[in-house]
């Protein structure tokens, strides 16, 4: 009954640990897909969990928190497609440069607003995405088996998890079921196809990006106003990279990419819970092996020992009409 | 099929990356004067702290030392056609090889676990680099993400050997025990005063001289010798390297493994210079300012070493910036970083097109 | 067929930088008509097509559809005025669908789902007038060149396009899948479509065309009427005045065999069979030219000679030795040392590092020379004296050796080459494609060369797109087809009506040859590359 306690409670923390990675890796899907490679989502993730969190302080509302954090990762998202379809920079460079500038910069007005060291305030819980409690889920606590399920792993999360696990299904079907999608997937495999069929290669990259952009500042506003109460420094904490290799160990395909974020927010949830545990033949597992599982499985599966993986062919290529 | 015009020389190697630049600090200089300081007098103590007297020069040169190195590691790479973004974790794990080496010599000669470790460091940095390397000439895995998870594992294993094997006994801190007496690298005041040159103390070290060794033999090995040159003919066109006999995996893995060298002698100016022990996360992000280094610089070593100067001033005028104005904290000098990185690597063509017809206007002018 | 014109250029003009690429066209389409339009590599075609389907805008000049002033921003305003394109490199998404690659675009409505059924039902009905049948449901990526085509004209149709403008449609394709091509493009003529031919074979244009429009050097030089035309007059106004050069040759036989195949296969890139038994035999003192289609071998053969691909059966011997066979192959440093130099066929691509110093590109494939680096060092005097050598002896303009080889011509940087590959005295030279993008001053130079290094009784294979050129140089000459060896006459007995049967995959006798039929269809010019 205790193992079984446990495993409610694992899968608990799984579902909380998971929900940004699962915003950002579809984030980082929607982008790749149209062909913009983005290893900045870290950056984006940050500094929409700033604005959301110093715009919560200041006016004690979740939904302006939200608006704010949304802003800030829309407009970076659109800074990056700038400089990758405009400026036909280097993407990658673009991404590492504006992770840099956000880790600088958000501590900094952090500390301008609110003089507590690059931090913002705690934050109440009316200005927070506070936890939903289900109707009914306190009265079937005690059912054995269904009730545990209901009251601790459907019941009582934050809303934008609720709506996290509408995301997965949204996505698949923008992809695959509408005319943007089947431009967007075109775009990130042959842009010149797109052209000459008459549609505008950088305005579905555009537009791709401000999706993306949507979908990372949900995640940063549920780091900093869900799952905790306020921005403190480096607080994705190199989420949006593990979000990217979840992107890849999912073959950039919705539903693999859901089970690798699953995965990895499980095995994050795992390593909480086995520390100072020993097992029998190996003892103790030292959690910096845990942190570094989801990083070391990415790297097989790049390695293609686990089937062929194909990114998006222009993914990461600036499209130029003239060559 | 447009007749591409090439800048002049000094167009495209100090007037671009110049403007680039000034466009970085004009945005930096908006975000200062937002933060409702002056950022001309902001600009004037940065220059100060940097360069203003003896001690600032000396602490330049020291972050200008990790920067040079991690410069020369990315550019290499580049030059064989490839992206090293784990130039963070090379470091790390070359760091961990220095020390390992210099426990293993134990009381051995200074001078001689010094130079083992030096080994070390290169070895271990190497050894990081040659996975991702190996999995991207073998097994086609993109190097730029396999750098990036080996970055993450680096710091996870680094981690692991300062909170269990390496920890400093009794020591509750991630870092190891200190280095045996005396291994450590003469400090650069010290040497001049041997030559009856006085200078203020500082943390700047022999590793300095060693970076601008290694700039002048990845010139060298780059422009004059066969490796080199076949390395480059690789980087810019697979088929003509095969066409030539030059193997295309081989030298993905030579020239990473070059790189990641590169990147692990880093620790020899954080660890055997100033800190004498190894720490987590010594690195502080000097890996990944490479890549704006390496941009800066034209994958030249000269622009290279002008770069890592210039990005070592803004440390340590930085610092001196955040101690003088309250609002300013060091984060800023990182945003400012990002910022650079920004405009001189990701959008170094922003300047390029409208000095492009600049100068064609102005030929056409001539001619006429 | 009415004098109603589907379409019309007036002064259509384009330049790149310096170059006049269209200069004031008038072109003059009639509906209804299969209309050619001739020219060599670079000599505008390309960018008069772009220009005709909304892809660039002409910096002069008007375009008239059907009568009417248009202006075409980008593609899919020459769709709304009914002109489709059908671009030489496919324009489909590999891992879509035929049914997603052809409703790309116009996929009516937001719901892809409703769009698909619809675009189905619609592409019956087109299917059935136009004789297709494609799978619909089939990922691109599954599908033979012939289909992928077939998959872009259906799509261009789909779309509503009355013209249809092919661009060089034949240059990938089997002599089959050409005949079918054939039939549709008459079907589609048949049914009141007009369409726009473009092509570098002037067989396939007295085949299949009612008129004719011959481009040169950006300028639009003459239109005829097919029937009232010869591929020989078009040859003429496509090159301007062709010289017909007599090449003096020394008789060099019985010689001894420098380079052998002996029943070589080899798979391509893509895993498929790309040689197939291929034997041949290059003598000392004689020039073996291949010719053929373009990708039916000719550049695996160059690869496998040359060491730069594996071979799956036969062997090949070169100055006795055996040099591959299954098990073996030898690296290209090796045979450069054995005396075998390699000007390779995509110079661009392979031949040269495009943005090195052309003093760097002089030790190409010879960087492990005593003469350029002792001790892993390299000996920067005599790599600039040997550069500055060949730039004189070639007479290479501008003559600054440490500009980047790319900003050289086409014909100076092919003379560097050249140079760096005779510095060594080879025993055999393989050449492709010897003087594709070059000027008609450096052909001459080129063709001489080859033929000196031949008098000086070493061996040369020559493969090559241009027929012509082929039958100036060599002494036998060699046709592939499909990965083999169609046969080999002697240059004497060959004509262009025989080699262009070889070429289509007939196998001839060649002890007795067609020699004595009256050649007709000189076909010229080198495939690949547009601008």
């Amino acid at each position: 009954m205790e193992f079984f306690a446990d495993l409610v409670l694992l899968i608990d923390s799984t579902l909380r640990i998971a929900t940004p990675l699962v915003l950002t890796a579809f984030a980082g899907l929607i982008a790749e897909r149209a062909g913009v490679v983005d290893i900045g989502l870290e950056g984006k993730m940050l500094a929409s969990a700033f604005a959301a969190a110093a715009t919560a302080a200041v006016t004690g509302s979740p939904w302006y928190a939200l608006m704010a954090g949304v802003g800030a990762a829309v407009a970076l998202g659109l800074l990056h497609g700038y400089v990758s379809i405009n400026q036909r920079g280097n993407q990658i460079v673009s991404g590492m440069a504006i992770n840099i500038a956000v880790a600088g910069a958000a501590p900094t007005l952090a500390n301008f607003i609110f003089h507590k060291g690059g931090q913002t305030p705690l934050l109440d819980e009316e200005s927070r995405f506070s936890i939903i409690t289900l109707p009914g889920a306190e009265a079937l606590a005690d059912v054995p088996l269904i009730g545990g399920l209901y009251s601790e792993i459907i019941s009582g999360h934050n809303l934008i998890t609720y709506l996290t696990v509408l995301v997965v299904p949204a996505t698949a079907w923008l992809l695959y079921k509408t005319r943007f999608g089947l431009r967007l997937r075109a775009v990130g495999e042959n842009p010149e196809a797109v052209d000459t069929a008459g549609i505008s290669v950088a305005l579905i990259r555009y537009q791709a990006l401000i999706i993306f952009g949507v979908l990372c500042g949900f995640a940063g506003t549920v780091l900093s106003t869900g799952l905790g109460a306020g921005f403190i420094r480096d607080m994705s904490a190199g989420k949006g990279y593990l979000a990217l290799a979840a992107m890849i160990f999912g073959k950039w395909k919705p539903v693999p990419t859901l089970l690798a974020c699953l995965l990895f927010g499980f095995v994050d949830a795992l390593q909480g819970r086995l520390q100072g545990v020993s097992f029998p033949l190996i003892g103790e597992i030292p959690v910096q092996f845990t942190i570094m599982l989801p990083y070391v499985l990415t790297v097989i599966i790049l390695a293609g020992f686990v089937g062929k993986i194909q990114a998006p062919r222009a993914s990461g290529i600036p499209y130029e009409k003239d060559h | 099929m447009a007749a591409v015009r090439k800048l002049p020389f000094w167009a495209e190697n100090i007037l671009l990356p110049s403007l680039n630049l000034l466009a970085a600090f004009v945005v930096s200089g908006l975000v200062i004067w937002g933060l409702g300081e002056d950022p001309f007098l902001a600009l004037s103590l940065l220059v100060e702290g940097a360069f203003g007297y003896e001690e600032a020069i000396g602490y330049t040169f020291y972050y200008a030392t990790n920067f040079i190195f991690t410069g020369l590691a990315v550019s290499i790479a580049f030059h064989a056609g490839h992206f090293n973004i784990g130039g963070e974790g090379q470091a790390m794990i070359g760091g961990l090889g220095l020390t390992l080496a210099v426990f293993l010599m134990g009381d051995a000669s200074p001078f001689l676990s010094i130079l083992i470790g030096i080994i070390g460091a290169a070895v271990f940095g190497a050894a990081w680099a040659y996975i991702p390397a190996y999995l991207q000439a073998k097994r086609g895995s993109h190097i730029v993400i396999t750098t990036i998870m080996f970055n993450f594992i680096a710091s996870a294993l680094l981690a692991y050997m300062l909170v269990g094997p390496l920890q400093r006994p009794g020591g509750q801190m991630p870092e190891s025990a200190d280095f045996p007496d005396g291994v450590a690298l003469t400090h650069i005041h010290e040497l001049l005063s041997y030559i009856g040159i006085s200078f203020e103390e500082g943390p700047m070290n022999v590793s300095l001289l060693i970076a601008f060794a290694c700039a002048w033999g990845f010139w060298f090995l780059l422009w004059r010798t066969r490796f080199g040159y076949e390395l480059r003919v690789a980087g810019q066109s697979a088929d003509a390297a095969a066409f030539a006999g030059i193997s295309v995996p081989r030298m993905t893995i030579l020239a990473m493994m070059v790189s990641g060298a590169l990147a692990g002698m880093m620790g020899l100016n954080e660890l055997l210079g100033e800190q004498l022990r190894l720490l987590g996360n010594f690195t502080l992000g000097y890996g990944f300012v490479g890549i704006a280094v390496a941009f800066m610089g034209r994958n030249h070593p000269v622009g290279i070493v002008l770069a890592a100067v210039l990005f070592g001033a803004l440390y340590q005028g930085g610092a001196e910036l955040a101690f003088e104005m309250p609002s300013i904290t060091r984060d800023l000098i990182v945003m400012i970083q990002g910022l650079v990185i920004l405009f001189a690597g990701a959008m170094e063509h922003m300047f390029r097109t409208p000095l492009n017809r600049l100068f064609e206007r102005f030929a056409s002018q001539e001619a006429v | 067929m009415s004098d109603l014109l589907a379409i019309e250029t007036r002064e259509l003009s384009k330049r790149f930088g310096e170059v006049r690429a269209n200069d004031a066209i008038n072109l003059q389409v009639k509906a209804g008509t299969v209309h050619g339009i001739v020219g060599e590599n670079g000599a505008g075609k390309s960018t008069l097509l772009k220009m005709l389907f909304g892809f660039y805008q002409p910096d002069n000049g008007d375009i008239l559809i059907d009568g009417d002033f248009v202006h075409l921003a980008n593609p899919s305003g020459a769709m709304d005025h009914g002109v489709g394109m059908v671009h030489q490199h496919f324009m489909l998404v590999e891992p879509f669908t035929v049914l997603e690659n052809i409703m790309l675009g116009a996929e009516g409505g937001r719901n892809l789902e409703e769009g698909k059924a619809r675009a189905r039902a619609a592409l019956t009905d087109l299917e059935e007038k136009f004789g297709f049948d494609l799978p619909l449901d089939e990922p691109v990526e599954n599908l033979p060149v012939g289909v992928r085509q077939r998959a872009e004209i259906l799509k261009a149709l789909y779309k509503g396009a009355k013209t249809l403008i092919l661009d060089e449609p034949t240059a990938v394709l089997t002599p089959q899948e050409c005949d079918q091509l054939f039939e549709l493009v008459k079907l589609l003529r048949a049914q009141g479509n007009t369409v726009l031919f473009v092509t570098h074979k002037l067989h396939e244009i007295m085949a299949i065309t009612d008129d004719v429009t011959v481009i040169r050097a950006g300028k639009l030089i003459a239109t005829r009427k097919t029937s009232e035309t010869s591929a020989a007059d078009l040859a003429e106004l496509m090159v301007g005045a062709k010289v017909s050069r007599q090449v003096s040759r020394e008789d060099k036989t019985n010689r001894q065999s420098r380079l052998e195949l002996k029943n070589v296969s080899a798979f391509n890139g893509q895993g498929h069979a790309a040689l197939k038994g291929v034997s041949l035999q290059v003598k000392d003192g004689e020039v073996l030219g291949i010719a053929g289609v373009a990708g039916n071998g000719q550049t695996e053969l160059l690869e496998v000679i040359t060491g730069l691909r594996r071979i799956s059966d036969g062997s090949i011997e070169f100055s006795g030795l055996t040099i591959a066979d299954k098990s073996t192959v030898t690296d290209p440093i090796t045979l450069r040392q054995k005396g075998m130099a390699h000007v390779a066929e995509d110079r661009l691509k392979t031949g040269v590092v495009e943005s090195m110093s052309a003093k760097e590109n002089i030790m190409l494939g010879y960087q492990t020379e005593d003469e350029f680096v002792s001790i892993g060092v390299l000996k920067l005097k005599n790599i600039e004296a040997r550069a500055g050598a060949c730039f004189e002896t070639q007479d290479v303009r501008p003559r600054n050796i440490d500009l980047p080889i790319g900003s050289f011509s086409g014909g100076n940087q092919q003379k560097i080459v050249i140079a760096r590959e005779l510095a060594q005295s080879p025993q055999l030279m393989v050449i492709g494609q010897p003087t594709r993008g070059v000027d008609i001053g450096a052909v001459t130079k080129i063709h001489d060369q080859i033929t000196e290094l031949r008098n000086d009784g070493k061996a040369l294979l020559v493969v090559s797109a241009d027929l012509d050129e082929l039958l100036a140089i060599s002494d036998r000459i060699a046709v592939m087809c499909e990965g083999e060896i169609t046969g080999v006459m002697r240059v004497e007995d060959a004509d262009e009506k025989t080699l262009g049967l070889m070429m289509a995959g007939q196998k001839i006798d060649t002890s007795k040859g067609l020699a004595g039929n009256a050649p007709s269809e000189p076909s010229t010019a080198p495939t690949g590359g547009s601008l």
